[in-house]
């Protein structure tokens, strides 16, 4: 008996399971680019969705950027003292917020907000058979829940990194004001003075991938959800730090092409 | 209560057929061979205990799932063989009852029941869908609820609007998925009676998935008893009380019939 259940796997029970997990969810991103061309859009769900990644995680993105923005400014300013090169603060925050802190904070942020919500919400409808009945109502679940929520999380993360970057730099300008009288304006002209638009690119395709990551993961883990109410529990968890390790990776590879590129 | 209605059922125009049919999930065989056929206009209740594959059988019927082996027909078409385009052509004229009713939890009592409707027949006005959603809230006596929130409703109540879900869209066919389960007695023969007045006022033909006898008695034609893996007798429900077999008997004689 025990030999008969050993040759059903290849490798061994968790190897195999592995593996067949990272097939699975090959073919659900495939699935997704199949489907997000294919009619019918349900835009408006996609604005609903856009407001739901948007509009609620607001607070905490401003909250987080422009503590973000104070906290660096203020490490950073002993260290340029020391140099007597407390000119190069805006510079060297601009620097740090944009290309790297700002993006990397509001997908961090979004992934726990975003993605754990949206394994929860998707785990959810699959223990309780509302994915089920949206098939049997003739209505393509993938479609409807998992496209619209990967397009919003997709377009509407770039936009939050852009406004996360500009409070953190709005709290920085606070803090430099704070100890030396500088106008704004001149402040954010120095601190984009060493940006070029590589580094603006490079910041938005970044955070483009992490969005489309927040989405696939938290989806991918919610609508595969079983064991009841512990599974959902189980499939939010996973999104987050799945979502997290991956945006980990994806920071270093898409650094290491823009340096490659530069 | 309104009765069961009780006509000649004309054995030639089946809307379910299904043979030899098998499913397994891993190492556990469910169904071993399952051969049923529903009739148009009757109800046929699949009584069995838990876990026997009451609910597997519907899932199949309706290509939720997918069969191992044998056929399922349904309206003339093999289930298993449809492309997503044909199998959701299929599928809206097959109306099905979750056991928990599966009410979409963000949408209100209104947007659950014209979601499938909007999403079906893209060219419906607000008023089509507003006369629909009020026609179907009447059949099942919920019109003062259009507003509600699912989590504000009974276990009565949300079955009723999970029925109501699917006879928006005018099935043939529904399957109702243990109707009377978690209800109350008097709740559980309010549902039956829907079941009934469902029958006469849609001509629906039903596959009704209990294990609760007063249910198969009241609402079924026929009964399909289900044990382990397979239908060990099909008949009207005396037929099937009426009998020698002793896995049968053990289950009569573990419910109480009212």
């Amino acid at each position: 008996m025990f030999n008969r259940m050993r040759k059903k796997y290849i490798f061994s029970k968790g190897v195999d399971e592995y593996f067949s997990g990272i097939h699975q969810a090959y073919l659900f991103t495939a699935l997704f680019f199949r489907e997000a061309f294919k009619r019918p859009f349900h835009l408006r769900e996609v604005i609903n969705q856009c407001f739901e990644v948007g509009l609620k995680s607001l607070p905490l993105i401003s909250l987080t950027g422009f503590i973000v923005g104070i906290v660096f400014t203020k490490q950073s300013r002993p260290s340029l003292e020391d140099f007597g090169a407390t000119s190069w603060l805006p510079s060297l925050i601009g620097i740090a917020i944009i290309k790297a802190l700002g993006p990397l904070v509001t997908a961090l942020i979004c992934a726990g907000k975003v993605g754990s919500s949206i394994g929860a919400e998707l785990g959810s409808m699959r223990v309780t058979e509302q994915i089920d009945a949206m098939e049997v109502s003739a209505i393509n679940p993938f479609k409807y829940l998992v496209v619209t929520r990967v397009i919003a999380t997709t377009l509407t993360i770039p936009v939050l990194a852009l406004y996360c970057s500009f409070v953190a730099l709005y709290g920085s300008y606070l803090n430099v004001h704070a100890e030396e009288t500088s106008s704004m304006i001149s402040f954010y002209q120095s601190a984009f003075k060493t940006i070029s638009f590589l580094d603006i690119t490079t910041s938005v395709v970044k955070t483009l991938v992490y969005g489309f990551t927040i989405g696939i993961v938290g989806c991918y883990k919610g609508y595969h959800a079983t064991q009841g109410t512990r599974g959902v529990g189980k499939a939010a968890n996973q999104a987050v730090v799945l979502a997290m390790f991956l945006i980990f990776i994806e920071e270093v590879i898409i650094v290491q092409i823009a340096n490659w590129i530069r | 209560m309104k009765k069961l209605k009780q006509h000649s059922i004309n054995k030639e125009d089946s809307v379910i057929s299904i043979s030899g049919l098998f499913k397994s999930f891993g190492e556990l065989e469910v169904l071993k061979g399952i051969n049923f056929k529903l009739y148009k206009g009757e109800n046929v209740a699949v009584l069995g205990k838990s876990g026997t594959g009451k609910s597997v059988l519907i899932k199949l019927m309706v290509g939720l799932l997918k069969p191992d082996r044998g056929e399922v027909v349904v309206l003339g078409q093999h289930v298993d063989q449809l492309e997503s385009k044909e199998l959701n052509a299929l599928r809206i004229r097959i109306g099905f009852s979750f056991q928990n009713s599966a009410l979409y939890d963000s949408m209100n009592v209104y947007q659950n029941l014209a979601f499938p409707l909007t999403m079906n027949k893209k060219n419906l006005n607000k008023k089509e869908v507003d006369d629909a959603v009020e026609e179907v809230l009447e059949a099942v006596g919920l019109t003062d609820k259009i507003k509600q929130m699912p989590s504000d409703l009974s276990g009565g109540q949300r079955k009723r609007i999970g029925i109501a879900r699917t006879l928006i869209l005018k099935p043939e066919i529904m399957l109702y998925d243990e109707p009377t389960s978690g209800l109350d007695p008097i709740t559980s023969a309010e549902i039956i009676e829907l079941i009934n007045e469902v029958q006469q006022k849609y001509n629906t033909s039903s596959v009704i998935i209990t294990h609760d006898l007063t249910c198969a008695k009241n609402s079924a034609n026929r009964i399909a008893m289900l044990l382990e893996g397979k239908f060990l007798k099909v008949g009207t429900f005396d037929e099937v009380f009426d009998t020698n077999d002793e896995q049968v008997k053990a289950f009569f004689d573990y419910n109480f019939i009212q």
